[in-house]
């Protein structure tokens, strides 16, 4: 397996089908966080985290028990935020988790700013939350589970699913175990 | 004419919401160590066995198996001599879930009103079905849902002229079109048959059934094996990443339905298979 610290810089070498522990510093946002980031590109106004080279981890956890840093904290459907996606990455953001493909137009704007999307098991949430050790919420407390959180992590286990050249694993994998006496998907 | 309490009604849906969100029914995990013996793929075997570690991590440390602990399903069959004391069912099923959500450190994920979307803070209210049913003791399957798989979900008004092809074309289609997005290995509920609002309701409620069981009618019995086949195929495999592991199972029930129609329901449910009953 192979290991990244954050923040990213050069994610060339990185092919779709690689197994990768994360470690340092991600930052999460689902749905709403993912509005109100771009409003504040558009506005020209400073975002919560420094976005360049950084790594977005799309997921809503579980709250933490006492004594814990976090609950469950698997990844949501990445397709969601694919409309709100381009900002981020002109502004620079390296890395993107979650789960499922992403649409075209992402792709090929991951492609031209030589950013990297990864997968997280989907459903492994209590296993992947082991690798978070520290967590902190640092914008938008009022969305709950949807807040911006800080994590700190180590080892956290992806899949690069989408590389910067845009060799796509869904792709990928799904063709090579297709049975051909199927018909073509409509 | 027997008494249920209203409290035991709170207790009782409490107690299933936590059960259900930790700990992986004995028939999927049985399921996914079967899939994971059996998967080509290299790469879906590693995730088989990180799904079934999940599991393990999970029940020991009493944590919720997915974030998404889902909007709570609740299936409720009330025996037709039986009398619910001290409050309306609805209301103590809504009462269980708030408590178990709460104490249980459930991700509240449900919106008051799907336009404003304002969260209830409480993962309240539960999807109720309530159906009228021999005897007098009250049946309940707490089924909570992931949107991962929900919205992967489909039901198409086929003509009938289309037949078993047709509903075997659909099937593929959703599945193929969902690809890693419903948290693959799926577990495949169909309603066939019925009006519109049936159908899909027999999607949601055949994929409760226990993986393995084979369907009482020998066509349908047969038409679920070909569709999982058929759905093996496909491709997709292990969080659509490639491979031969899918599906888990698919679940077939139907219903007569009128002379100038053949719906079809897709329910997918993800490997987190969540759903326990208790009778009281």
């Amino acid at each position: 397996m192979l290991t990244l610290t954050t923040p990213l810089r050069d994610v060339k070498s990185l092919r779709a089908g690689d197994e990768v522990g994360i470690n340092g510093v991600i930052y999460t946002a689902r749905d709403a966080a993912h509005q109100r980031l771009v409003k504040l590109i558009a506005e020209g106004k400073p975002l919560p985290f420094p976005v360049e080279g950084s790594i977005i981890y799309y997921v809503g956890p579980t709250p933490a028990k006492p004594g814990e840093p976090i609950g469950s904290a698997g990844p949501t459907t990445s397709v969601r935020m694919d409309g709100l996606t381009i900002p981020l990455l002109e502004q620079g953001l390296k890395g993107m988790i979650g789960k499922g493909g992403r649409s075209p137009h992402v792709i090929e704007a991951m492609k031209e700013h030589g950013a990297v999307y990864f997968a997280a098991v989907g459903g492994a949430a209590a296993l992947i939350a082991q690798s978070i050790k520290e967590v902190e919420v640092i914008a938008y407390p009022e969305l709950g589970a949807e807040a911006v959180h800080r994590m700190v992590v180590e080892n956290f286990p992806v899949i690069v699913a989408i590389d910067s050249e845009g060799n796509n694993l869904y792709e990928q994998g799904v063709a090579t175990y297709r049975d051909p006496s199927l018909k073509e998907a409509k | 004419m027997r008494v249920i309490k209203y409290d035991d009604i709170v207790a009782r849906t409490k107690a299933l919401c936590l059960d259900a969100n930790r700990h992986l029914p004995a028939d999927v995990f049985g399921a996914l160590k079967r899939a994971q013996e059996q998967e080509v793929s290299p790469l879906g075997k590693n995730v088989l066995d990180t799904i079934l570690e999940n599991a393990e991590i999970a029940r020991t440390k009493s944590m919720a198996l997915c974030q998404d602990t889902g909007m709570v399903v609740v299936f409720a069959e009330v025996g037709q001599d039986a009398r619910i004391e001290g409050g309306l069912l609805t209301d103590a099923i809504d009462e269980g879930v708030r408590q178990a959500y709460d104490e249980g450190y459930l991700r509240k994920s449900v919106v008051g009103d799907p336009l404003e979307r304002v969260n209830t803070g409480d993962n309240t209210p539960a999807v109720v079905h309530v159906s009228l049913v021999a005897g007098d003791q009250l049946r309940l399957t707490v089924a909570p849902k992931g949107f991962g798989s929900e919205n992967m979900s489909a039901l198409r008004m086929l003509k009938p002229a289309e037949g078993v092809q047709g509903v075997k074309d659909f099937i593929v289609e959703t599945v193929t079109k969902a690809g890693g997005n419903p948290c693959p290995p799926i577990i495949i509920g169909v309603g066939i048959g019925g009006t519109f609002e049936k159908a899909a309701l027999m999607a949601k409620r055949s994929v409760l059934r226990e993986i393995g069981s084979k369907h009482p009618k020998p066509h349908l019995a047969q038409l679920e094996e070909e569709l999982l086949e058929l759905v093996n195929k496909t491709g997709v495999g292990p969080q659509g990443f490639g491979g031969t592991q899918t599906a888990l199972a698919v679940f077939v029930d139907t219903y007569p339905t009128h002379i100038a129609g053949l719906p079809v329901a897709v329910n997918i449910n993800c490997h987190v298979a969540r759903h326990v009953e208790a009778i009281l």
